[in-house]
Order: structure tokens, then C-alpha cells, then sequence
């Protein structure tokens, strides 16, 4: 990205954000993620316990075990870390495919127009059409021994349709800019113009976005993993731990409310900052044709 | 336009959980006049192309394989486990429908006071929890402590001794906690759009020209302003479909209801290779229909889109 | 706002209107020191501040001025259809049919608008709703207020679309807004607010969105209906061109106030105050030689910081040290025996002022 373009960009989205350090909930969200991302990267030091080993007996929450044990005798705080770590690791990387994935598609199909952009964009709706869940289900059923990082590529493969769309649409908003134009009239190539002058505007879109993303597949994964075929033992995820606890009818509760509400927490988290951030940039980011 | 999105669709699952992976032939629940036969059918060993037009073809014939882990025809437990799902998936979709628009309208007519923000926070929890464990939630508060309703299935042990109505009677009670689960989070969702499409729409000029034509506030709002935001509701529905499908899943394995989920938990436990392909294609094809269904009320309620 | 001077002046009323009457009956309409302030983050925006006229029974009133001096949010006061934080300050008064519309009841309010008052809005387009057939939105009308059947009102809003000039009425009911052109829009909005023959027709800009050879069809249609009917038509614009075909009497409206009110002839002949003056002279007219259009300095200064003095004093080309000081009260100009003219200008007590022009402030500013 050239000089130039990275000073507009950057400063006109730092102070498009200012106002929302003002606004408590905000304020709020934020600390919950920087926390739990803090937690999970600490967590082999922070956690009392091998989140693999039985270590007591199944029971309620205690001094010895703030979390209580859970059906197999282990520490349900120790996992809840531990599993902190995965759950936001996977989302992490397959947010970063997703965006990546979304907004290359979505550029091409913006830029490009014409049949190409029909072709892409019937491919899009159609995927979009796919009960994402089922199909993930089935793939990693089928797929024996499916190692970690082969999950992480497959969520962020199917969550990037909603975003190329969005993209698609900035894309064409931003190509009739009379800079964009004035680039080409200068003989810029066309790759040139997207990666330059087009993209740091589409910045905050995608940005907003995946916000979103991120949360869906959190949720995605440890739906995965709850169904069984996501994140495999030893490993373990929050949704994984929510399936075990199911193994055992559901019969301890502690083993069932922390994962569950670190989860619910953590989305709830992500989605109000992506509603702030869209708030923040909506009108200001692109300027109206 | 609709059938080249249905075809689309098609081929695309196909592409999905056909990735060469491993042949369940060699499972050993099934006798060797099966294996063959299948083989033979389903071109099993032949290239991964011509397997998927030979599935096509079958599946076009009504013909989904056979399971392995139900030694069954697919087809057959298919069409037992679907209408449950459809019954699930009815039922929270029309009452989130209900409630969303409600609540969204009551946000929207107030935007910002205190029933508003208070009610927005409600929704963006449901809306972040995962389905599943929100269910597990209430199975635990409802079913586990409080006893109000079963604790799963779809009908009591003893339901088949029951008269017909009563037995209805009791089916609902067992839909009441997984149904409740998709509502709460459903509602949510619906509620944030409605309440945005119909903020936008209060902005309009033609409710001005509704309240200078005499029409009270609340006259206009509900007769001019909600039949226009209704409009993107309808399509939003459409493209939840999806989700829902999923998150109905999820539902029916917490609850054990005897649905599209709970089958597809067996596949997933037993590799069932045709019976997962066959889920995955209905499942497919049920939201492309709804979907379809859900634009073709768009297109009707909104005369801009009608081509007179 | 008044000033003590205005009272020597021969304003008998002491409420800065013109000391002659309006001719014939008591007037329908009588606005009288309408406030309308929006109270937002930036401040206060004194968009209506001030301003009284009356409009007579039968006859069209022009209300001119550029856009941000409040001629459209005094249009919407009258209906009480300004919406927070815009407020009708207490204070205000709008006397109509013998109550103030001001401290009417919502409810009664409600039976105002649309039945004895109608509003034709600006953008036919955005105006009505595209999912209903403008039949529809017609007969709504009659539904509202004389709970009519649907059959009947929607006879009667058929009646109403052919009396406005639309060929073929009873198809084009069934239609929808997005399949007419702007025009015909435009006279369904006409029909609209006709259709319980009102006593008083506020048009807002009823010609602005539309070309130059539809605005002709309209406003005849207007002044036609006018005659048939009886209406009074309060037409608000921009455009003095408009006004010169359609209104008897005319108010010019600057920064929140009325700064001129008098008949048409007499506003085009001897315009007095230096506002008018310069809308006049920026009228393009046609056999005119002219290397560059006559344009009034400066720009209209916003809602929120009207300048004190005169608001017009410093686009002003005769302005004096007493016009940045003193604000004008409303003068009563007009010749003994002649049409009724005021004119919220200093010269009316200084005419001999008016020798000497001089470049407006801005225009100094400017340079220095």
C-alpha cells in the first residue's frame, strides 16, 4: 500500500473511532475479549490443573476446584482455560481465511463486473443457500483424523460468503470515485488500482464484518465440536465440553453453565463491538456518490 | 433464475462431502449382495465424476443408498425423521416471525428509551448464545429442576396408548422446550432487523403524508411504515433459513427429538457415508425451498418487484 | 420583537403586522408570531421566528424565500406536523375557523388535517407509498374522515384523480405511485388533499421536482380548482416566478421572518426591502443583456446564530451603523388608499439611504 494511501486511510479510521470510547458498553466489550484473549494465552501458566487428568472426584464447585470437577474427574476451570485457547485460536485463524477469502472474491467480482461478477456472484448465492452446519458436520464426519489446522481452513472456507458480497458491493461503490479514476486514467494497471487505492476504503467494511464472522464461528466451531466432530481429545474446546457434559445427561450443571456462558459472553462481546464499529464508520467511511 | 440456484445447489453438495476421502465399503455392518449391489449402482469404484451422476440419477429415481447404521433404506428414515424437523423448524419460525415483528415494532416505536435499549440487550444475548447450549440451559432449568416439561423425545412411553388428541397434546408438551430454544434465539435475530427496517421506514415521506392526511401516529406507523418494513423481514427470513436448519440440529440432539438431528448424529457416529450425503442434499433442498418460498412472498408483497 | 418606533409608524396593532386589514371578511387563517425552535446538540435553531400573516378566504398566498429562511417549517407548523426536537414555541398562535390550532387536542388536530386543511408535499414521489395503488391512498382520505364505505371512497377518489386532469381515472387508480410519471404524481397529491374540499391548501414547493412544462400544468391546475372550488391556497416556494402567475398577495420570508408582505403587482413594481430587491434582480428574464447574474453576496447565515440587528444587514447593499444595531420592526409602507405593503426594513424610516449603495459586508470581509 502506497504511503499515501495508508495516511488517509489509516487517520480517518482512528478518528471515526474516537467516539466510541466514550460509550460504556463499548468500553465494556472490549475488556471482555482483551481478557479472555489474555486468559487463553496465559492459560498453560494461569490454570491450576492438567485440563487432561483426573484429578478428584466428579463434584460441585469448591475451594479445591472453583469450577468443580467434571464427569471424567477433571478440572473444570483448567479445561475452561485451556479450551479458551482453542476456541479463540480456531477463530482467530479461520476469521483471518474468511476475510482474506471473502474480500479477494468479492474484489474481483466488484472490479471486474460483467459476467464475471454474475458467475461469482450466482456461486455465492448458492453457497449462501447451504445449511453451513450440515455440510460441516458431514465433512468432518467422513474425514478421518481430521488434524487441527485442515478444521480451521474448512470453517473460514464456508464463512466467507456473506462478506465477499459486502465487499462486492464496496468495491463498485468505491471504483466510480473520481481518484480511482483518475488512477486508471493515469495508466494504472487494474490490480494496481484495486490493491491500492480501492481497498483501504473497504477497510472498515470488512472490518465490521468480520467482527461478525468472528463470532459465527466461534459459535460454529463449538457447535462442531459439541456435535463430536470438531475439536477431538485430548484437545479440548468450550463446545467440546459442553458435549461431554451432555455424555453424562447433563446430570452436573457446573460442568455445563461456565462453557456455555464463557461462549455466550465472549460472542455477545464480539457482536456489540462489530454493532459499535458499524455504527462508527457506517456514513463516514465511504463518501456518498 | 430459481432453478438454476436449485441446481447450483445440487451439484454443490455433491461437491462437498464427496472430497475422496475414505470408502465406507469397507464397513463391515453390511453382507456382500449389498455391497455389491451398491457398487454397482452407485459406481462406487469408478471415478469420482461418474459416481456423482450415477447419484443424481439415482436419488432423481428416489433412490438415496442404503444405511448402514440403520439398515435401512435411506429414503425410508429420511421420510420418517423430516417432518419432525419441518415440525420444529414450523413451529419456531412462525412464532418468531410473530415476535420479532411485535418486538421490533415496540423498539422502533421508541428508539432509545429504556424498554428499547433494555429489550436490544435481551436480544443481542439470545442472539450471541449458541442454540445449543441455551438449550442445555433449559433442559437443565426446566426439564432437570423444575420438572415442567419431559426432558426429551418426542412423545411419552406411553403415548401410544393414548387417544389421538390427547396424544397430540402431548406431543406438543415436548415440543414446548426445543421449540422454545429456536424461538428466543430466532426472535432475537428478527427483532434487530425489524427494528432497523422500520426505523428506516419511519423516516420516509409518505408517513408524513399519512399523518397529514388525518391518520393518527400510531395508525400510520402500523398501516403505512410496518407494511414496508415487512418487506426486508420477509427476505431476512428467507436467508435464515439456513441457520435455522442448523440450529434445529443442534436442538434435536440435546433434546433427542427424532428429527433430521438425531439421524444425523447416528451418520456421524457410525460414518454412515449415504445416509450423511442424503441428509445433507434434503437438508439442502428444504432450505432452497423455503428460501424460494420466502421470495416469492417478497416479490408478491411488494409491487415494485411484480412485472405487470 | 416589536419596536416603539413601528407604532408611530401607524402600526395600530402593536404586533408588527400591517396597520391596514386584509380586505372583505375576517380571515381564514391568521398566524400570529409563530415560533418554531429545534432544539439540538448545536444549539438552538430559531427556524421560525416570528413570522405572522393571514390568508383570506379564496385567495392564494405566496410565501417566498430561499431555502433555510423556514418557509417549509412554518408550512408544517401550521399542520403541527414538526416533529422533536422541533417545537412550536408557546406564544405562537394559529388561528383557524375560529380556534388556535396551536393548543388544539391531538385528536381535534386530527380532524384538521386533511378535512378543512390539506398539505401537498414537495417530492411526489417519496410522498406516497409505494405499496398501495394510489387509488388507495386517495380514498384514504374519505375513509379517514367520513368513514366512508370502500366502495364509496374509492368512487369518490376516482372523481377527485378526474377532476384534477388525469385521463382515464379509474385505471390509473388501480396503479401504483412507481408507474406514473412525475406529473401525474403530483396531481395525485393534489387530489389527495382536495378530496374533503378543504377550506386551505398548503402546497410546499408543489413544482419544484417537476420540469418546467409540467410546473405550468400544475399551477394552472391549481388556480382552475382554486376558482371552482373556492380553496385558499398558501403556496410556498422559492421560485417568485411561480408566485408571479398564481398569487394575489405575497410574503417574503428571510432568516425566520416575513421581511416584505404585499399584493403581486405592487411586490414586482415597487419591491422595497433590499432582499426582495435582489431576488428580483436575480431573475434571469428572457431579452434581458447580461454578461453575469445579478447575485445577492454572502450566503443565508444559519438557524442557530441569526445576526443580530437587521439578519440582512450584512448582505446588504444600502445597510447603515443602525441596521448592525436595531432590528427592524415590520413597517407599514403602503400609500394612503393604496394596496397594504410592509416591509421590515430601516430605509422605510431613512429612505434617503437608498442613494447611496455601497458593497454588502461580506463582500469587504472578503477582500480585506
Amino acid at each position: 500500500m502506497s504511503a499515501a494511501a495508508r495516511r488517509a486511510g489509516a487517520p480517518r479510521l482512528l478518528e471515526a473511532l474516537a467516539p466510541l470510547r466514550r460509550r460504556p458498553s463499548v468500553l465494556l466489550a472490549v475488556t471482555v475479549v482483551a481478557g479472555v484473549t489474555v486468559l487463553a494465552l496465559l492459560a498453560p501458566w494461569v490454570a491450576p490443573y492438567d485440563p487432561a487428568a483426573a484429578v478428584g472426584p466428579t463434584q460441585a464447585p469448591s475451594a479445591l476446584f472453583p469450577l468443580g470437577t467434571d464427569g471424567a474427574g477433571r478440572d473444570v476451570l483448567s479445561r475452561l482455560l485451556h479450551g479458551a485457547r482453542i476456541s479463540l485460536a480456531v477463530a482467530a485463524v479461520a476469521t483471518l481465511v474468511a476475510a482474506t477469502l471473502g474480500t479477494a472474491v468479492g474484489a474481483v467480482a466488484g472490479y471486474a463486473g460483467g459476467r464475471t461478477d454474475a458467475l461469482l456472484m450466482r456461486l455465492v448465492d448458492a453457497l449462501l443457500a447451504l445449511p453451513r452446519i450440515l455440510v460441516l458436520i458431514a465433512l468432518f464426519a467422513l474425514w478421518e483424523g481430521l488434524p487441527l489446522p485442515v478444521l480451521v481452513l474448512l470453517l473460514g472456507a464456508m464463512a466467507w460468503f456473506p462478506l465477499s458480497r459486502l465487499v462486492r458491493a464496496q468495491v463498485r461503490a468505491a471504483a466510480s470515485l473520481e481518484y480511482v479514476l483518475a488512477a486508471q486514467a493515469l495508466g494504472a494497471g487494474r490490480a494496481r488500482v484495486v490493491l491500492r487505492h480501492v481497498l483501504p476504503n473497504v477497510a472498515g467494511a470488512v472490518l465490521v464484518a468480520s467482527t461478525l464472522v468472528a463470532g459465527e464461528v466461534i459459535v460454529a466451531e463449538a457447535g462442531l465440536s459439541f456435535f463430536g466432530v470438531g475439536v477431538q481429545p485430548p484437545d479440548a474446546s468450550w463446545g467440546s465440553m459442553l458435549d461431554d457434559a451432555r455424555g453424562y445427561g447433563f446430570a452436573h450443571w457446573w460442568t455445563a453453565l461456565p462453557p456455555g456462558l464463557a461462549l455466550a459472553l465472549t460472542v455477545m462481546a464480539i457482536n456489540h463491538l462489530g454493532d459499535a464499529l458499524r455504527d462508527a464508520l457506517d456514513p463516514r467511511q465511504l463518501p456518498q456518490p | 433464475m430459481a432453478a438454476v440456484v436449485t441446481t447450483l445447489a445440487f451439484f454443490l453438495i455433491q461437491l462437498a462431502p464427496g472430497d475422496p476421502f475414505v470408502w465406507i465399503l469397507e464397513n463391515p455392518g453390511i453382507d456382500a449382495t449389498l455391497r455389491d449391489r451398491l457398487r454397482a449402482q452407485f459406481g462406487l469404484d469408478q471415478p469420482v465424476a461418474v459416481q456423482y451422476v450415477r447419484y443424481l440419477a439415482n436419488v432423481a429415481r428416489g433412490d438415496f443408498g442404503h444405511s448402514f447404521a440403520m439398515s435401512q433404506p435411506v429414503a425410508t428414515v429420511i421420510a420418517r425423521a423430516l417432518p419432525n424437523t419441518l415440525l420444529l423448524m414450523g413451529t419456531a419460525l412462525a412464532l418468531s416471525f410473530v415476535l420479532g415483528v411485535g418486538l421490533g415494532v415496540v423498539q422502533a416505536a421508541r428508539p432509545g428509551s429504556l424498554p428499547d435499549r433494555a429489550s436490544r440487550g435481551l436480544a443481542l444475548a439470545f442472539y450471541s448464545v449458541p442454540d445449543f447450549w441455551l438449550a442445555a440451559l433449559l433442559l437443565i432449568v426446566f426439564a432437570g429442576w423444575l420438572r415442567w416439561f419431559p426432558p426429551g423425545g418426542d412423545a411419552s412411553l406411553f403415548a401410544e396408548s393414548l387417544a389421538p388428541w390427547r396424544r397430540a397434546l402431548d406431543r406438543a408438551h415436548h415440543l414446548v422446550l426445543p421449540a422454545l430454544t429456536l424461538v428466543l434465539v430466532t426472535t432475537a435475530a428478527v427483532s434487530r432487523f425489524q427494528r432497523a427496517a422500520l426505523l428506516d421506514t419511519l423516516a420516509e415521506d409518505y408517513v408524513r403524508t399519512a399523518i397529514a392526511k388525518g391518520l393518527s401516529r400510531r395508525a400510520a406507523v402500523l398501516r403505512h411504515a410496518l407494511r414496508n418494513a415487512l418487506l426486508p423481514v420477509v427476505t431476512l427470513l428467507g436467508l435464515a433459513l439456513p441457520a435455522l436448519l442448523g440450529g434445529a440440529v443442534f436442538v434435536e440432539r440435546v433434546f433427542a427429538w427424532p428429527g433430521m438431528g438425531s439421524l444425523l448424529v447416528n451418520a456421524v457416529t457410525q460414518r454412515d457415508y449415504f445416509l450423511l450425503t442424503g441428509c445433507v442434499l434434503v437438508g439442502s433442498l428444504t432450505v432452497v425451498a423455503g428460501s424460494l418460498l420466502a421470495d416469492l412472498l417478497a416479490i408478491a408483497a411488494d409491487p415494485r418487484q411484480r412485472r405487470s | 420583537m416589536t419596536d416603539a418606533t413601528s407604532h408611530a409608524m401607524g402600526d395600530a396593532r402593536g404586533d408588527g403586522t400591517s396597520a391596514t386589514p386584509p380586505p372583505a371578511a375576517s380571515p381564514l387563517l391568521e398566524v400570529r408570531d409563530l415560533r418554531t425552535y429545534f432544539r439540538t446538540d448545536a444549539g438552538v435553531a430559531r427556524s421560525v421566528d416570528g413570522v405572522s400573516f393571514d390568508v383570506a378566504a379564496g385567495e392564494t398566498l405566496g410565501v417566498v424565500g430561499e431555502s433555510g429562511c423556514g418557509k417549509s417549517v412554518t408550512a408544517l407548523s401550521i399542520l403541527r406536523l414538526v416533529q422533536p426536537p422541533g417545537r412550536i414555541e408557546p406564544g405562537s398562535s394559529v388561528r383557524f375557523e375560529g380556534r388556535d390550532l396551536v393548543t388544539l387536542p391531538e385528536a381535534e388536530m386530527r380532524r384538521v388535517r386533511g378535512n378543512r386543511i390539506a398539505m401537498v408535499f414537495q417530492e411526489p414521489m417519496s410522498a406516497l407509498n409505494p405499496v398501495f395503488t394510489v387509488g388507495d391512498q386517495i380514498a384514504e382520505v374519505a375513509r379517514i374522515h367520513d368513514r366512508a364505505s370502500k366502495r364509496e371512497a374509492w368512487r369518490r377518489a376516482v372523481e377527485m384523480l378526474a377532476l384534477t386532469g388525469i385521463a382515464a381515472p379509474a385505471e390509473r387508480a388501480k396503479q401504483y405511485p412507481h408507474q406514473l410519471s412525475g406529473g401525474m404524481r403530483q396531481r395525485v397529491l393534489i387530489a389527495m388533499a382536495l378530496m374533503m374540499n378543504p377550506a386551505l391548501v398548503v402546497a410546499d414547493e408543489p413544482t419544484t421536482a417537476l420540469d418546467v412544462t409540467i410546473q405550468a400544468q400544475i399551477l394552472e391546475l391549481l388556480q382552475d380548482l382554486q376558482a371552482r372550488l373556492g380553496t385558499s391556497i398558501l403556496l410556498i416556494t422559492h421560485d417568485l416566478g411561480v408566485v408571479a402567475e398564481t398569487a394575489r398577495r405575497v410574503v417574503v420570508m428571510y432568516a425566520g421572518e416575513v421581511v416584505e408582505e404585499t399584493d403581486v403587482r405592487t411586490l414586482f413594481a415597487e419591491a422595497h426591502h433590499p432582499y426582495t430587491e435582489g431576488l428580483l434582480r436575480a431573475m434571469p428574464r428572457v431579452g434581458e443583456r447580461r454578461e453575469r447574474l445579478a447575485v445577492i453576496p454572502g450566503t443565508v447565515p444559519p438557524p442557530t446564530a441569526w445576526p443580530a440587528g437587521c439578519r440582512f444587514h450584512d448582505r446588504c447593499p444600502y445597510a447603515w451603523e443602525r441596521c448592525a444595531r436595531e432590528h427592524p420592526p415590520l413597517y407599514a409602507i403602503g400609500r394612503r388608499g393604496g394596496p397594504p405593503h410592509a416591509s421590515r426594513c430601516h430605509l422605510a424610516e431613512e429612505p434617503e439611504r437608498r442613494a447611496h449603495p455601497h458593497p454588502p459586508l461580506v463582500a469587504q470581509e472578503a477582500r480585506t
